[in-house]
């Protein structure tokens, strides 16, 4: 018997209708756990680098993580991978809800999808039976429509559905794949997804997930709501609000966003507006958040409420996390969050990236203002600032006019108009837009994330390190003193030493090595993550999670049988960090695309940086381009990958 | 009569506090798996979490007793302006809905309060409900001693209730003029 995992995948073939349950080698678990891990060898063997993100070889794949479904909190991810069609590397994007531990409860670990559909189909999972059928009906419908109609022409209340809405239909390079308060979002996989012709995959699933070592694994899943609920009463001190607990950023909870108004950038990520909140707005918003929000909510098996259901009178309900509340209306310069969450649910039933698109958005319009773009691409264009900004959605979703050009996103928008355009895509990572986010002083740290992140999204590798030092001796004590995630205690020495000014500070404290250290961890935790199906948001993203190095290694041998000690689970990190590296480099990926946007920081180091990047990749085992050497893969059982990249040329004999 | 003293176990829910998270039916069903905890499978739960929330409906509901026949006339409640669904807050396991029914077999499932030995404090749906929608409270009641219908008496009851009281009657007349 398999543990945790079914040891089964759903294979698909959307051209010929061939569906197989397929078992899966558990070897395969033991080197890559689940999840992102085994995504990503799936995608190394099954497709040569040079291919189109839209060629029908790509596998989509849909993949609970190793502890999805079982009874570990908040392991409810659905891991989803191709490649990305506005980046052209490896697309990885995850979402919460219920839809991963449902495929489980299924039967299968992973859905994988080869080919393409000749007519616009959905997916319907019932245990073993498997159906592909027709969704000419629902074309066009948006991605939340798009799940309810589902659940009640199958009769199946209790199903589970993922969802694209017209964006993903449309190729959009910002198609998200929506699912109940969920959204994977970056990197365009709605797109693939609609590529393939894939309205929607429905799931419902009444079988067991079964545990090797019952009894510990059910008293660590004990510890860690202990260890939650003590971390819920209380916070972190001496940091901002929305550092202070678990979950992701608590945006559905909280109404002051002084913060969030004042340091984030408003328009393309241009205009800091240090004035704005003031006692009328706080009114206001408080208000219109309080009436919009009926229920704070969570994903499968998570005490957490890092969403919310949101109904505003005269349009249809929907459910919201995070920042995208914020996000379109500082995009637009709108003074009124009411725009907010009535734009949001028309993005979200577009299926869209809540991120790129308003980015997107402010781009076209600040093309338009510096003449690049002209009157002509906006025939028809309200001229109030929330007019226009559901004027310009709609055309990008439908790729009408200029929004079929701005459908690809900034970076490929701007090259092909030319003009001068290319300065406009100011804020993006490898192509792909960031937060709207600028700051003063370079934090080495940060830069390396930034520069180096696979995932090409802040969010998806900070975490577990502060992000600025504190104040005094105090605090910093306060703060190391029950400081059990560490997985060294030298980590706890640079919290104390580290300080606002002076030679212990930012750039050059944490020094190169330390900032090596910092970000390892710090990303070893999320790789972790994504292979377990476990939220960051109980993991790698907040400071002081309830997972971590310590108790991770215990959970995936009680799960699974597996031997797991923190020696091990590193490896496994670094196997897959590798692996992923090495798919990236086969397509391109090399030293001069690592760095965040030019206009990030406003004092710059290139010096430092150089030195940052140098001391990473020796760090990681990579030569100078950052490609993973020979005797690294060695190290890592992947001696077919060095094989692979030496065959084409791109790790030369005798360069280790 | 004389009294005697009953003990009520009771768990107030608190609809809410409810984050809909599930977790209720992910730890009753690995509490009743067998060895305890080793898997588990919401659709064995003897809790279910019926939820809508395009329309804010959270309600979770436990399974009570078995009920062979479904009702003549179907409930709907409107609470401050919520509609919730017919059977929305029945506990019985019936052939008109899958809930509180074994996934593989059928048979029904009923919430026992976790029955073990040792005896747990509390259910282990209401321990692992962070938000406290699910709230476990015990009292000591003080009720008068009747006579209790014995363990024939119950089990002919619920065979009246499935096949009625004629039906029964003539087959105990039947098979005492076997014996």
């Amino acid at each position: 018997m398999r543990y945790a995992e079914t040891g089964y995948n759903l294979e698909i073939d959307l051209a010929t209708g061939n569906i197989e349950r397929v078992e899966t080698d558990q070897k395969l678990t033991e080197l890559h756990l689940g999840g992102l891990g085994t995504n990503a060898k799936l995608l190394w063997d099954r497709v040569p680098p040079d291919i189109d993100p839209f060629s029908p070889d790509i596998p989509l794949m849909f993949s609970a993580g190793l502890l999805g479904g079982t009874p570990a909190p908040g392991a409810n991810r659905t891991i989803i991978t191709a490649y990305s069609p506005q980046t052209q590397l490896m697309g990885y994007s995850m979402m919460g809800g219920f839809w991963a531990p449902e495929l489980k409860y299924a039967g299968y670990d992973k859905v994988i999808f080869r080919n393409k559909s000749p007519n616009l189909v959905y997916i319907w999972i019932h245990n073993d039976k498997v159906e592909i059928r027709d969704a000419s009906h629902l074309r066009g419908k948006g991605a939340v429509e798009t799940q309810e109609l589902i659940k009640q022409e199958l009769n199946q209340p209790n199903a589970q559905v993922a969802a694209i809405g017209l964006a993903g239909e449309n190729r959009v390079y910002t198609a998200s794949i929506e699912q109940g308060r969920s959204s994977a979002s970056r990197l365009g996989l709605g797109a693939v997804m609609g590529d393939k012709g894939i309205k929607a995959i429905a799931v419902r699933g009444t079988k067991d997930v079964n545990l090797a070592r019952a009894d510990e694994f059910y008293e660590l899943c004990n510890d860690v709501l202990k260890y939650i609920r003590f971390r819920n009463e209380n916070p972190v001190p001496n940091v901002m609000t929305i550092l202070q607990g678990l979950g992701s950023p608590q945006e559905m909870l909280h109404v002051d966003e002084a913060w969030h108004t004042q340091n984030f950038m408003w328009g393309n990520s241009r205009v800091r507006r240090k004035d704005f909140w003031n006692d009328e707005i706080e009114k206001r918003w408080k208000d219109v958040q309080l009436s919009a929000r009926k229920r704070l909510i969570s994903c499968y098996n998570c005490p957490m409420k890092c969403g919310a259901i949101i109904s505003v009178p005269g349009i249809s309900t929907y459910m919201m996390k995070c920042f995208s509340k914020l996000t379109y209306t500082m995009a637009a310069f709108v003074d009124d969050l009411d725009f907010g969450f009535k734009i949001a649910q028309r993005a979200t039933e577009y299926g869209v990236d809540g991120f790129s698109t308003p980015q997107i958005m402010a781009f076209a319009f600040e093309l338009k203002d510096a003449g690049i773009l002209t009157d002509a691409d906006f025939e028809g264009c309200p001229s109030d600032n929330e007019g226009k900004f559901y004027w310009i959605l709609d055309r990008i979703v439908r790729r009408e006019g200029i929004g079929d050009i701005l459908a690809d996103g900034t970076y490929w928008a701007a090259k092909k108009i030319g003009k001068g355009a290319e300065a406009f895509a100011h804020n993006n990572i490898k192509k792909h837009e960031q937060l709207p986010l600028k700051l003063g002083m370079l934090n080495p740290v940060y830069f390396l994330m930034y520069a180096t992140g696979e995932k090409i999204n802040i969010t998806q590798i900070e975490g577990q390190f502060p992000q600025s030092p504190f104040a005094t001796m105090e605090e910093r004590e306060e703060f190391v003193r029950d400081w059990i995630q560490v997985p060294d205690e030298k980590f706890k020495q640079i919290v104390l030493d580290w300080e606002f000014r002076g030679e212990r500070s930012n750039p050059y404290y944490p020094t190169v090595d330390m900032s090596v250290d910092i970000v390892d961890w710090q990303e070893k935790m999320h790789y972790i993550d994504d292979a377990l199906g476990v939220c960051a948001g109980l993991s790698s993203f907040p400071l002081k999670p309830p997972y971590h190095m310590h108790n991770y290694p215990k959970f995936i041998s009680a799960a699974t049988g597996i031997d797991m000690d923190e020696e091990g689970l590193a490896q496994v990190y670094n196997r897959n960090r590798n692996l992923i590296r090495a798919i990236n480099v086969r397509r391109g990926l090399r030293r001069a695309d690592e760095k965040p946007p030019e206009d990030h920081w406003k004092k710059r180091f290139p010096e430092l940086e150089e030195k940052l990047l140098d001391a990473y990749y020796k760090f990681k085992g990579w030569n100078n381009d950052g490609i993973p050497t020979k005797e690294k893969l060695h190290e890592l059982d992947l001696d077919y990958v060095a094989e692979d990249l030496q065959q084409r040329g791109i790790l030369k004999d005798g360069e280790d | 009569m004389a009294k005697i003293k009953k003990k009520v176990k009771t768990i107030k829910i608190d609809l809410d506090k409810c984050n809909g998270c599930r977790a209720c039916e992910v730890i009753c069903s690995a509490f009743h798996a067998t060895p305890k905890y080793s898997s588990n499978n919401p659709a064995r739960s003897r809790i279910r979490m019926i939820r809508d929330p395009m329309r804010d409906v959270y309600v979770p509901v436990y399974a009570g007793e078995y009920t062979p026949a479904e009702c003549m006339g179907r409930d709907k409640y409107i609470i401050d302006g919520k509609e919730y669904d017919e059977c929305g807050f029945c506990r019985a396991a019936c052939p008109s809905r899958d809930a509180f029914k074994e996934p593989d077999s059928g048979l029904p499932l009923k919430c026992d309060m976790c029955e073990s030995e040792p005896p747990l404090e509390k259910p282990l749906c209401v321990q692992w409900c962070l938000n406290d929608a699910l709230i476990y409270e015990e009292r000591e009641e003080e009720v008068e001693e009747e006579a209790q219908p014995g363990d024939v008496e119950a089990a002919l009851e619920s065979l009246v209730g499935k096949h009625g009281l004629d039906k029964i009657a003539d087959t105990v007349a039947r098979m005492s003029k076997k014996s």
